[in-house]
């Protein structure tokens, strides 16, 4: 593998979007952020500086992906460290800007680190271990520039690449691109040049681009990131890319469920056509490009490339046979390249900085870095960005942080409901498009779940399945029918009502969506199920054989119950919190959960007091003492 | 009714996706006459209008209630106990998922990862976020958004 850091892709000095003759205070307000707060924080800083224009100034960032931690500060003083801060509220406000806008004081109770890097080169926060394991080469500007600013991107050396491409052949840009390696980043890994060379050479003076902004993976949100937090990078890449295979068109096609990331793509494609590098005669040559923003109406098969094409045409998002693929007949039966928003950010740095970079990042194969954005049961959630070739096992534990509460790992689901399980021996594969292949997952839309000993796979495969039968088009039928026969199926198992045949069943129609599927979301939607039975057969059998959730998940496989030796008796938390009434007293006083009408919501659980921990989960039912069941005035429940 | 809304440039059923939203966004929803009239401004049958509004799931055809919640049921919601939370607000709401409350009050939704992973379960109430849900949590959300209601009201 090789291993480097961003900094080789930054031979020379480029200016800096932040001058040194002020305090500059930078607020994190991508749609993370916001979430946890920050436009208060945003608002409060502007208050408390009103009184300082000449010395501070506020400045509206994207997110570094460091989503646990946000609402995210930095502070950027000249002549001292930039430091960040980490759950700021607007109460903290006063005391930062008291503290290091005015003083001298780096109010170091309040953070999380210092801030390097910038001007280009990838930011990160020396303190924190997990950024010793990225590159941070699509992210290098992420939570640093304002997106709202099209000088701070010129200033890290932003629309260079562009400036040199237009000197080129478009045969030299793609001969560059080739010998990057690049691969697109969209999840199928194919070659980015073999895609353009191929829409180039097609015939025809009206071809198109199109940037694939539909992020449907619910649990993947890097692309909202960059186009958040750095949306100049990837029109750039899209300005080449219409130059390279001879387009004048370009539709970029961001999901309506994304408002941010559209309102900020407005501003830059303004901001780009104030400064001629969208329009005619982009940047004094003969090269005339423009975008159009073309909003999903929320369809996940609408992220397959022949689907997209569809939506933007009018129609229902339905897949069509390749080939023909689209770089040959796509929109209106022009020849259209389609590529996804992080590999037309890659294209600008490879165009800015040459292919030599890129190149040495990452493994053989597959060059470059992967984007991936960590969820689930773990210390540090948010984006990372590892050179290719990484271990699974670095991504979870070292930038990961590990299993939250210490708890023991199960699995890791890689590429989202198209996606495969792998488990603990197999978390030394290296990340890259053909190890996971081989291991049974994908790269796909790069958004990584941590599983822990509390979630059921076979639940969560119903989980996918499930999202995949409700996002089927409904073209093939293997697809539209097969996922909803799998899904029910996988209903009876959770609820204890299967057999060993219906997992026999399972995995047979696993294997027949996959054959009789056109595009990859009915081809790989199996996946999830195929890869958990495969290693997790025993927990598929523990629900059918002896009615067991050994994860204690699925509700008809466990009940509540109050171990009377912990319960306190004068507390009476449970009781008030039961929504069905469930709960009441013995005559001791002690709790006893009412099986017969328990709901299964846990809020017995959560609102027990950790000093007593008595409320407990168990799996089979069975395990319920046959004397702490049900009330005594009512019969006994039929087991 | 619809015509003003739809510019000379905008009649080619390649603009229905488009136009489908902006009326979506100036009414909340789509009628059954708005669609008819998109139809033939378009010169598309009625069904392939019915045919692309009802493929997307952005689209609804009964307005909205006044307070929008919504669960989210992404995979790291999933994971974190979503659909206890989605649940607990329909039990409390007293309304089925997709449905809106008679009084027309509330309407409860599931939807599709939000982007805040790190915040999961998460809920929104109107576009406020509320993180880290667990049912009895819902009560109290609910609580607190009912009593603005009356605020309101008063």
């Amino acid at each position: 593998m090789k291993h480097s850091r961003i900094r080789v892709l930054s031979p020379k000095k480029r200016g800096a979007p932040y001058s040194d003759k002020i305090t500059h205070i930078l607020v994190g307000t991508a749609t993370c952020g916001r979430a946890a707060g920050s436009m208060a924080v945003l608002e409060a800083f502007s208050g408390e500086i009103e009184g300082l224009k000449d010395k501070a100034r506020v400045w509206e960032v994207g997110c570094m992906g460091l989503c646990s931690q946000e609402p995210l500060v930095t502070i950027i003083k000249p002549g001292d460290f930039s430091v960040c801060y980490h759950h700021v509220t607007p109460q903290m406000v006063p005391q930062l800007v008291e503290g290091y806008v005015r003083g001298d004081d780096p109010c170091l109770d309040l953070a999380l680190g210092t801030l390097a890097g910038g001007n280009g080169d990838g930011v990160y926060i020396p303190e924190l271990d997990l950024f010793k394991y990225q590159s941070r080469v699509l992210l290098r500007n992420c939570g640093y520039i304002s997106p709202l600013q099209i000088d701070h991107y010129f200033a890290c050396g932003g629309y260079r690449g562009l400036a040199k491409a237009l000197k080129l052949k478009p045969t030299q840009i793609i001969r560059q691109i080739e010998k990057s390696g690049l691969r697109g980043l969209g999840g199928a890994g194919y070659s980015a040049a073999a895609k353009w060379a191929a829409c180039a050479k097609a015939g025809g003076s009206t071809k198109y681009v199109i940037c694939n902004a539909d992020e449907g993976d619910p649990g993947a949100f890097m692309d909202r990131v960059l186009l958040e937090s750095d949306p100049h990078s990837v029109l750039e890449g899209m300005i080449i890319a219409g130059y390279a295979v001879g387009a004048k068109k370009g539709y970029i096609y961001i999901r309506e469920e994304y408002p941010l990331a559209i309102e900020r793509i407005k501003i830059a494609l303004k901001q780009a056509r104030a400064k001629g590098l969208l329009g005619r005669r982009i940047l004094d040559s003969d090269f005339n490009f423009t975008i159009e923003i073309v909003r999903g109406a929320g369809a996940f098969v609408s992220g397959e490339e022949t689907a997209m094409i569809a939506a933007i045409e009018g129609g229902r998002s339905w897949p069509e046979h390749r080939p023909p693929y689209p770089a040959q007949a796509g929109l209106r039966g022009r020849p259209t390249l389609v590529n996804n928003v992080k590999t037309l950010a890659y294209v600008s740095i490879i165009l800015q900085r040459g292919w030599r970079p890129f190149h040495d990042i990452g493994t053989g194969g597959s060059p470059g870095t992967a984007l991936f954005a960590l969820a689930g049961k773990l210390e540090n959630t948010g984006l990372a960005e590892v050179p290719m070739g990484t271990s699974l096992r670095a991504l979870v534990y070292d930038i990961g942080g590990g299993i939250k509460r210490g708890r023991q790992f199960k699995a890791v689901q890689i590429g989202g409901p198209l996606g495969g399980c792998i488990t603990e021996d197999l978390l030394d594969t290296q990340i890259d498009f053909d190890s996971l292949r081989k291991a049974g997952a994908i790269m796909g839309s790069g958004g990584v779940i941590v599983m822990d000993e509390d979630n059921c796979v076979v639940d969560t495969a119903k989980y996918f399945v499930d999202f995949s039968r409700q996002e089927s088009c409904g073209k093939c039928t293997f697809c539209r029918i097969g996922t909803y026969h799998m899904h029910s199926i996988l209903e009876e198992i959770t609820r204890g009502e299967g057999s060993i045949e219906s997992i026999e069943a399972l995995g047979v129609l696993a294997e027949d969506v996959r054959a009789g599927s056109l595009c990859g979301l009915g081809r790989m939607s199996p996946n999830p199920v195929l890869t958990t039975l495969r290693y997790f057969r025993e927990e598929y059998e523990a629900h059918v054989l002896d009615q067991r959730c050994p994860a204690r998940v699925c509700k008809e496989l466990t009940a509540y119950y109050i171990l009377p030796e912990k319960c306190y008796r004068g507390c009476d938390h449970c009781v008030l919190a039961c929504p069905a009434e469930a709960v009441f007293s013995d005559e001791q006083g002690i709790k006893v959960v009412d099986q017969l009408k328990c709901t299964k919501c846990g809020s017995c659980e959560l609102v027990c007091p950790p000093e007593y921990n008595a409320v407990i989960r168990l799996s089979p039912v069975s395990l319920v003492p046959a004397d702490r069941r049900t009330r005594p005035d009512t019969k006994e429940p039929k087991a | 009714m619809y015509s003003s809304i739809i510019t000379a440039s905008q009649q080619h059923p390649c603009h229905l996706i488009d136009v489908l939203q902006q009326i979506q966004n100036r009414d909340g929803y789509l009628s059954n006459e708005a669609m008819l009239e998109v139809a033939e401004l378009l010169d598309i049958s009625s069904a392939s209008v019915w045919g692309v509004a009802t493929f997307y799931n952005q689209f609804r055809f009964t307005p909205p209630a006044r307070k929008q919640v919504k669960v989210c049921m992404g995979t790291a919601c999933h994971l974190a106990g979503g659909q206890l939370v989605l649940e607990a607000m329909a039990r409390e709401l007293k309304v089925e998922v997709g449905g809106t409350s008679e009084d027309r009050e509330f309407s409860l939704e599931r939807v599709a990862c939000i982007g805040c992973c790190a915040l999961a379960p998460v809920v929104t109430i109107e576009n406020k976020v509320y993180s880290k849900m667990t049912p009895p949590g819902v009560e109290e959300a609910l609580v607190e958004v009912k009593s603005e209601s009356e605020m309101e009201g008063l």
